[in-house]
């Protein structure tokens, strides 16, 4: 098991939801953030004086998928989160040690996702 | 009984004339004709300051309606398009309005005549008055076309249209409704439009129509499919305070109409609003509790507002048991309306229903509710459809929406045009997504919801080195987080 986690811009979160539930991922969490990178602040003017904002909003994704379908994860982020230009955001893979689905008490990759390769694997 | 809305004022500066004689002599005393003048006078200034108060309520519901990241914009707007629209209506809107002695626009009384000799003579006070009064109409006006055109339209539109608006669009409708001399007080005996439904609100409401067809909806309003996504606005609570000081600042919008104190009419009109105003909420309520199960805080501010609207022009001549059933209607139309054009057209407050809609709706509404004591009272037009009038006076009524419609609907249509062409009209996408707070004015409405605290100075700024403050880290004292 993996935990996918990127950080993208606001506007390439719903193309990429759409295409993983459609894909047979609906399980993710996100949480809205603000963080440096290459990307330069923004420097504005407040009542004549100067005020810069080094710290840009972004998505923050986190998404825990079964080893084999870590790529397809990956790949559907890195294909609508990109512009091309400097701001672009990140994606970390980490391993996970266990997923425990709290209804039921279950346990292990079938708790992860409802996409059929990861029910089947897990059988 | 004067005709015209400028005709009661012009007997209204008459009497002061007649007066200046009769205050040479004031150590005699007040006479009675003079505090009856003063009286008048004092009523719409009173009226004049609630129509102005009107402003705060546009940019309280705007504000509401918009998100979070455009809710500074709505204060700038507001301030800036009321000081070009006064110093406009100032030059020349007030001569082309109200000026008698052209068919199309005045030709006099720019500068109200005071500063120039281009009409010989200089405004009485109560000249001056009615001028403030009209200057809050045609400002209310202007902030109608707005709400239309909320988080996606650039500031320069705004100064442009503003000159465009109050100088030539607004006097047109104006002119030819209010003037005593203009082409809809010759349609039929005079179209009905006590305070302006039409003159005022689908004039606003036309502009903002021909404003969003040159602008688009804003990024994100419908989805993929076309179809129309919600973009709820940020604040429900300033949504309704807008809504209220609205419908307050009405009272002297309709009840300032009358000018005077005369019969105590004004009394009579103020309380036939309100009775529009809450049919307003009562016929939105049901409607949407219908279409959807829930009572939408949005539809209910929504229903006050068209329930206003329509009762607007009516509101001088309709007694009180239609005023209910006239806002009722007005209330259903708008929330007919929203739920129609939100299909096609992103109107983020619902103003082409809540003011074009209901304002069609309250124009028309003169000629089946007017009651045939009223009409004569006032002195324009006659009895409606349920009092024995037949269809004429709905005839009447119905050119006067053709017309402002379809005049305000071209020009305003070309100034736009013009404008996209030449400096543009909207904003680009970065800056929309960024918010026109943060774009155009340098800071958000609300920072800390955008800036994190760490960056924002005094709050978790970094501790000068050497200043001797000792870590909290370890200390006996807790700290506050």
């Amino acid at each position: 098991m993996k935990l996918v986690v990127a950080y993208i811009r606001h506007e390439a979160f719903e193309p990429i939801r759409l295409e993983l539930l459609e894909l047979g991922f609906p399980s993710l969490t996100i949480i809205e953030v603000k963080g440096s990178g290459r990307q330069k602040g923004i420097t504005e003017q407040y009542r004549g004086t100067s005020v810069t904002n080094y710290l840009r909003p972004k998505i923050k994704i986190e998404c825990v998928v079964s080893d084999h379908d870590t790529q397809t994860i990956v790949d559907t982020i890195l294909k609508h989160a990109r512009t091309g230009s400097i701001g672009d955001g990140k994606v970390f893979v980490l391993p996970v040690e266990q997923a425990y689905r709290i209804r039921t008490g279950e346990s292990g990759e079938e708790t992860l996702q409802i996409h059929p390769d990861a029910a089947a694997a897990a059988t | 009984m004067p005709k015209s809305r400028l005709g009661r004022a012009a007997a209204l500066g008459v009497l002061v004339t007649l007066l200046l004689p009769a205050t040479a002599l004031a150590q005699d005393g007040p006479t009675l004709v003079g505090v009856k003048d003063e009286l008048n006078t004092t009523w719409l200034m009173l009226a004049t300051c609630l129509v102005f108060f009107m402003q705060a309520g546009f940019a309280l519901l705007e504000i509401g309606m918009s998100r979070g990241k455009n809710a500074g914009m709505g204060i700038a707007k507001i301030l800036i398009n009321f000081s070009i629209g006064s110093l406009i209506w100032w030059a020349v809107g007030y001569g082309f309005a109200f000026d008698t002695a052209g068919e199309i626009l005045g030709t006099h009384g720019f500068f109200l005549g005071n500063t120039t000799e281009i009409n010989g003579e200089a405004a009485g006070a109560a000249g001056v008055g009615f001028w403030a009064f009209q200057l809050m109409f045609a400002t209310v006006s202007l902030a109608i076309v707005w709400g239309t055109t909320l988080e996606r339209i650039k500031f320069g539109a705004y100064l442009i249209f503003a000159v465009v608006f109050i100088g030539l669009i607004y006097p047109l409708v104006a002119h030819a409704a209010w003037s005593g001399v203009g082409i809809l007080s010759r349609v039929g005996s005079g179209v009905q439009d006590f305070a302006g439904s039409s003159v005022v609100h689908l004039t606003g409401a036309t502009a903002a129509f021909a404003a969003v067809l040159f602008l688009g909806p804003r990024k994100g309003k419908y989805g993929p499919d076309g179809k129309p996504r919600a973009i709820p606005g940020h604040s429900m609570p300033l949504l309704g305070l807008g809504v209220l000081i609205l419908w307050l600042g009405w009272f002297g919008f309709n009840g300032g109409s009358t000018f005077t104190t005369d019969s105590n009419k004004f009394a009579e009109v103020i309380a036939v609003t309100n009775m529009g105003a809450i049919g307003g909420v009562l016929g939105a309520t049901l409607l949407i509790w219908l279409v959807s199960r829930k009572l939408d805080v949005g539809m209910m501010g929504n229903g006050a507002i068209a329930g206003l609207v329509a009762i607007t022009a009516p509101s001088g001549y309709v007694e009180m048991w239609a005023a209910p059933i006239i806002g009722f209607v007005g209330g259903l139309i708008v929330v007919a309306g929203v739920l129609a054009i939100d299909k096609k057209i992103d109107d983020p407050v619902g103003a082409l229903s809540a003011h074009g809609l209901a304002g069609i709706w309250g124009t028309l509404a003169c000629g089946l509710f007017t009651s045939d004591r009223l009409a004569a009272d006032v002195g324009v037009g006659k009895a409606g459809l349920f009092y024995g009038g037949g269809l004429e006076q709905l005839g009447v009524q119905a050119v006067a929406v053709l017309v402002t419609f379809f005049g305000v609907f071209i020009l305003s249509a070309i100034t736009f045009g013009l404008i996209k062409a030449t400096i543009g009209l909207r904003v680009s996408e970065e800056e929309e997504d960024s918010g026109l707070d943060i774009a155009e004015h340098g800071m958000y409405g609300y920072p800390e919801q955008f800036i994190p605290a760490p960056e924002l100075i005094g709050v978790g700024s970094p501790r000068p080195l050497g200043s001797g403050a000792s870590s909290p880290i370890g200390s006996a004292s807790e700290v506050p987080a």
